[in-house]
């Protein structure tokens, strides 16, 4: 019978370095010895000689620089949606959420760069997450799978970590490509998910970080990256059991590994950058949807959702159109003449959506302060804007005051110096700097305006 | 090891024996847990929770008992196939791990699923995908074999020079 190797005894468990058994001994020296056929085959299966606490480290040190963007990014998508108005979802999260603020709108360019960062980093981490569990898998096959209840509970808590890194990013993969074959709420599932990830990812940093900091000690990065094929050896036996038992000959440096990996997800950030770019380079992102552009011209940039899918009919948006405004008791309609006779206002700003894809545009219109004023709302603590999509999630969004009354707030009429296309919201859409795109509704019918009075 | 090399003075002492770790990690491991477990609690009372824990633990079984054993065997082809050539080998690894991920981030698109709400969101079809997936996998392979080709010249010619 093989000896098993020496207990895990990293910081957290550094009692058990006798034997690694903790109480009742009888149990867990008993599972250890009670080893299932296929054990020993399995364990020396392992062979490749580049596993090992280095380069396990070096993948996790890009993941705990890099992960903690994307959780706060994601955090902060969740904010922009307005949660103070119930708008953001799940709306039910109770106290798992940031603290409440209002979603500036400055820099225009916010939300564009946050939920860009989010989901271009969610991509170009992929080959990362699976570097780094390659490197760690001989783990899951272990005798005895524990040694104490530390252990028990310290895997439970690997299995959330494990879920919780490939749930979000399945789910969020899935999400923009628009392929919901999942059958469950994309938000829920995501926002929840991410309040499990982010607790078990907490916990694992907390527990490894100083073997994190011994294992890069134990190599200095520059030679490593200097060692060719020919030269590279396994790493002396660990206490993890990273290091194979019976390694065999290297076809890959370390280096390689490292490149490897590296270049997959240069790989992937040259195919995904391009979705949050304007001119020809947003051509790059050959895969995704927001790579394309669905026509040439002024209008001719991505669209978010189409007026056919939205249900609008041409009857809705002609001359008969009318757009109502209310405040304090007061209703004022205006046909798209009389907005166009107001005072025009054109700012070049981006729209952001919520998928991680940006494309900044000129647009020009009525300022929606201006609008407030003509409806007898000068200092307005928020507006609900209402489009005439009869049915969808974002049928009517609120916007707060400081989303009101900036300057380049607007009820855009026009984009790039023409009409808008049916698609982009003709007759009139909103357009609030740094606000998810999904807030920026199309087709608008209706936009009530409520006063700090009203509360 | 010696009896009293073992920490077990004291309350502290006695519980990191019995347990395994130290006191703080019981701490971490059962706050992670109980997080968990009130967030899975709140999301029982969803139609779809089964379906979301599905796909929870489903992606752990998918990564690990089925796509680790399949590229892990599929590496193992092109060892056997490549035999001792180690710098062959490599240059038809890193192309055929390029081809593998970029199906499987962007395989939504590649294979067509949501070809409804797809069109919906953007006004595009998912048709053009699949080929050009096609097209930048061959190129990779492509670029590949030219280096490698390259690099075998250079050495022939080290070779050469050297006899
Ligand atoms: C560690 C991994 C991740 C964490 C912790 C995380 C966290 C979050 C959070 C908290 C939100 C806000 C959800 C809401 O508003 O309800 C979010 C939104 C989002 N995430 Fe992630 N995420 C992760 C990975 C990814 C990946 C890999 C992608 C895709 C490539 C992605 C795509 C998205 C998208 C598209 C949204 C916006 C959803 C919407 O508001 O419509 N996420 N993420």
């Amino acid at each position: 019978m093989p000896v098993s190797r020496p207990g895990p005894s990293d910081s957290g468990t550094r009692a058990s370095e006798v034997d690694g058994y903790g109480a009742p001994r009888r149990l867990w020296r008993g599972l250890a010895q009670h080893r299932p056929p296929g054990v020993d085959a399995v364990e020396r299966s392992w062979r490749s000689p580049l596993r090992g606490p280095w380069l396990t480290a070096v993948y996790g040190s890009v993941l705990l620089v890099a992960l903690p963007l994307v959780i706060i990014t994601g955090l902060l998508d969740y904010a922009a949606y307005g949660p103070q108005f119930d708008q953001a979802f799940p709306t039910n999260v109770g106290w798992l959420r940031l603290p409440a603020f209002d979603w500036p709108t400055r820099p225009s360019w916010l939300f564009r760069v946050t939920q860009g960062l989010h989901v271009t980093l969610g991509i170009v981490l992929v080959p990362v997450v699976l570097g780094k569990l390659w490197s760690v898998l001989p783990k899951l096959f272990d005798w005895p799978p524990a040694r104490s209840l530390a252990q028990v509970l310290e895997r439970l808590t690997l299995l959330l970590l494990v879920g919780g890194i490939l749930f979000q990013i399945a789910t969020g993969l899935l999400n923009i490509q628009y392929s919901y074959v999942f059958g469950f709420d994309f938000y829920t599932a995501h926002y929840f998910g991410a309040w499990i990830f982010t607790g078990a990812f907490v916990a694992h940093v907390i527990i490894k970080f100083p073997r994190l900091v011994t294992a890069l000690r134990s190599r200095p990065l520059g030679a490593e990256l200097r060692t060719p094929r020919e030269a590279t050896r396994p790493e002396p036996p660990d206490p993890d059991g990273l290091v194979a038992a019976e390694p065999g000959p290297a076809t890959v440096s370390r280096r390689g590994a490292v490149g490897l990996v590296g270049g997959g997800a240069l790989l992937l950030a040259v195919l995904t950058v391009g979705q949050s770019l304007d001119g020809p380079l947003r051509r790059t992102a050959l895969l995704l949807p927001r790579g394309r552009q669905p026509g040439t011209g002024p209008n001719g940039f991505p669209v978010n959702r189409t007026v056919a899918a939205a249900g609008v009919r041409p009857e809705q948006t002609d001359a008969s159109w009318r757009l109502t405004l209310r405040g304090g008791g007061r209703t004022v309609t205006l046909d798209r003449p009389a907005l166009l006779a107001m005072a025009q206002h054109t700012a070049a700003l981006p729209i952001s959506c919520v998928e991680g894809w940006s494309t900044r545009q000129t647009w020009t219109g009525v300022r929606l302060r201006d609008l407030a004023a003509l409806a007898g709302v000068a200092d307005p603590a928020s507006a609900r804007v209402s489009s005439l999509e009869q049915a969808g999630l974002f049928r009517t969004a609120v916007l707060a005051a400081n989303q009101v009354l900036d300057p380049d707030s607007l009820l855009a009429l026009r984009v790039n110096g023409v009409d808008l296309a049916p698609d982009h919201g003709y007759p009139a859409r909103v357009i609030v700097p740094a606000l998810p795109g999904v807030h920026c509704t199309k087709w608008v019918a209706e936009i009530d305006f409520r006063g700090r009075a009203d509360g | 090891m010696a009896e009293r090399d073992r920490p077990t003075e004291g309350r502290a002492g006695r519980l990191r024996a019995g347990y395994g770790a130290a006191p703080w990690h019981l701490l971490l491991v059962t706050a992670v847990i109980v997080l968990a477990g009130w967030v899975a609690l709140r999301l029982a009372q969803e139609a779809t929770f089964g379906r979301m824990l599905l796909w929870f633990v489903g992606a752990v079984i998918a990564h690990d008992l089925v796509l680790f054993p399949v590229y892990a065997s599929a590496d193992r082809a092109l060892r056997a196939v490549a035999r001792d050539r180690v710098t062959l080998l490599n240059y038809l690894r890193v192309p055929a791990l390029g081809t593998a991920l970029l199906f499987l981030v962007y395989s939504p698109g590649i294979l067509r699923w949501g070809e409804t709400t797809h069109e919906a969101a953007t006004g595009l079809t998912q048709r053009p995908y699949l080929v050009r997936w096609v097209v930048l996998s061959a190129a990779l392979f492509l670029l590949s074999g030219l280096a490698y080709l390259l690099r075998r010249r250079q050495a022939s010619r080290q070779r050469s020079e050297s006899a």
